[in-house]
């Protein structure tokens, strides 16, 4: 890319820019395994088109300590899209939708840990691809709710079934979704910081 | 209902040493890369490897001077995209660069106290009800 030119480097659009006021940030984090719609979610919510950041990860050989090699490693790029929510003029909502490889995303820490809390989107067709994910949030001590993304083939289970499916304690937030719409995806988010909220109170 | 599988409970893996910022490589632990292979792969990082500062995804950047003639070409675009504040996130997502490469930008900027930067607020051991109550309220005009 050629940064010499500012004409090459498309920044934000006019009404994406932020006022000067806008400088605290919180991140929540879409998990959820392969297609169940996490860049789906990201994109109905977003006050801007959704942008992607990505990281370079490398494949490293355990106890060889020699930079100069690195290129005969395995360079692996991993992308997220992410999208925003302006909540007031001082406070910005950060969204990120990990993709398909999510065990990428936990070796970056502070990206789950910094999070105020995490979406698990599950598809019922495909449950057991949330499975891992589930785990690593628990271990990590990340709140999370679960929002089933209602696809139209989908089999319809009962909530109690899903949530003994994926073991699952009963405080954890359960939701039907559509990751398509705008008011479906809010009230997921909804749902999540009521529960923080509620944790947050229990703990007071 | 079909017949489901159900998820098993891992077992709990230890968590990483206290005091390792965003940027900390994992440190693979002796035996344990067998059954963990994403132990095998570290955040490459920025050209130089050197100490970069702790930058979140959305740490807000916003520029304090315009730029000049020395910095160099990729330091330039970034002031000039951090006119109003915007997150590490989406300078990396505007430049095309990876977050580290951009992290790394920064540190320099920083340094020279062309940027100012904000750290996010993170989830607290004991979370902040009010910061709650003030996104719910935001959500609820969306
Ligand atoms: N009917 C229906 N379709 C959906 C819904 N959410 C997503 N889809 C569709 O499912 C497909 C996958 O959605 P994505 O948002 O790309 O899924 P993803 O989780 O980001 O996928 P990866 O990043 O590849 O893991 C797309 O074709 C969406 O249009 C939903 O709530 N209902
Ligand atoms: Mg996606």
């Amino acid at each position: 890319m050629d940064f010499n030119g500012s004409d090459t480097i498309t920044g934000p659009r006019t009404e994406d820019v932020l006022p000067s006021t806008a400088t605290a940030a919180v991140k929540v984090v879409i998990v959820g395994g392969f297609g169940v719609g996490k860049t789906t979610m990201v994109g109905s919510v977003s006050e801007i088109r959704p942008l992607t950041t990505e990281e370079t990860m490398t494949q490293a050989s355990i106890g060889v300590d020699d930079n100069s090699r690195i290129e005969g490693k395995t360079a692996t790029t991993v992308a997220m899209d992410f999208g925003r929510i302006s909540i007031s003029e001082q406070l910005i909502l950060y969204l990120f939708g990990t993709p398909g490889q999510e065990r990428f995303w936990f070796l970056w820490n502070g990206l789950f840990e910094g999070a105020l809390g995490a979406v698990v989107l599950v598809d019922t067709r495909r449950l057991e691809v949330s499975f891992d994910v589930i785990g690593r949030l628990e271990e990590r001590g990340v709140p999370f709710v679960v929002a089933v993304n209602t696809f139209p083939d989908a089999p319809h289970h009962p909530m109690e079934a899903l949530r003994h499916a994926l073991d699952l304690p009963d405080e954890v937030p359960m939701v039907n979704c559509d990751a398509r719409q705008r008011a479906s995806s809010r009230d997921v988010l909804m749902t999540l910081m009521h529960y923080l909220h509620t944790l947050a109170a229990q703990r007071a | 209902m079909k017949h489901q599988p159900r998820r098993e409970r891992r077992e709990k893996l230890p968590d990483p040493p206290p005091g390792s910022g965003p940027f900390s490589e994992p440190v693979p632990e002796p035996g344990s890369e067998k059954g963990d292979p994403e132990r095998l792969y570290v955040i490459t990082g920025g050209p130089d490897g050197g100490d970069r500062a702790a930058l979140d995804l959305v740490t807000m950047v916003v520029a304090c001077s315009t730029p000049s003639p020395t910095v160099q070409p990729e330091q330039a675009a970034i002031l000039r995209l951090c006119r109003a504040p915007l997150s590490v996130a989406e300078i990396s997502a505007y430049l095309r660069l990876p977050f580290s490469v951009v992290t790394s930008l920064l540190t320099d900027l920083l340094a020279t106290e062309l940027v100012e930067s904000r750290a996010p607020i993170v989830r607290a051991v004991l979370p902040d009800r009010s910061l709650l109550e003030a996104v719910m309220h935001g959500l609820q005009r969306l």
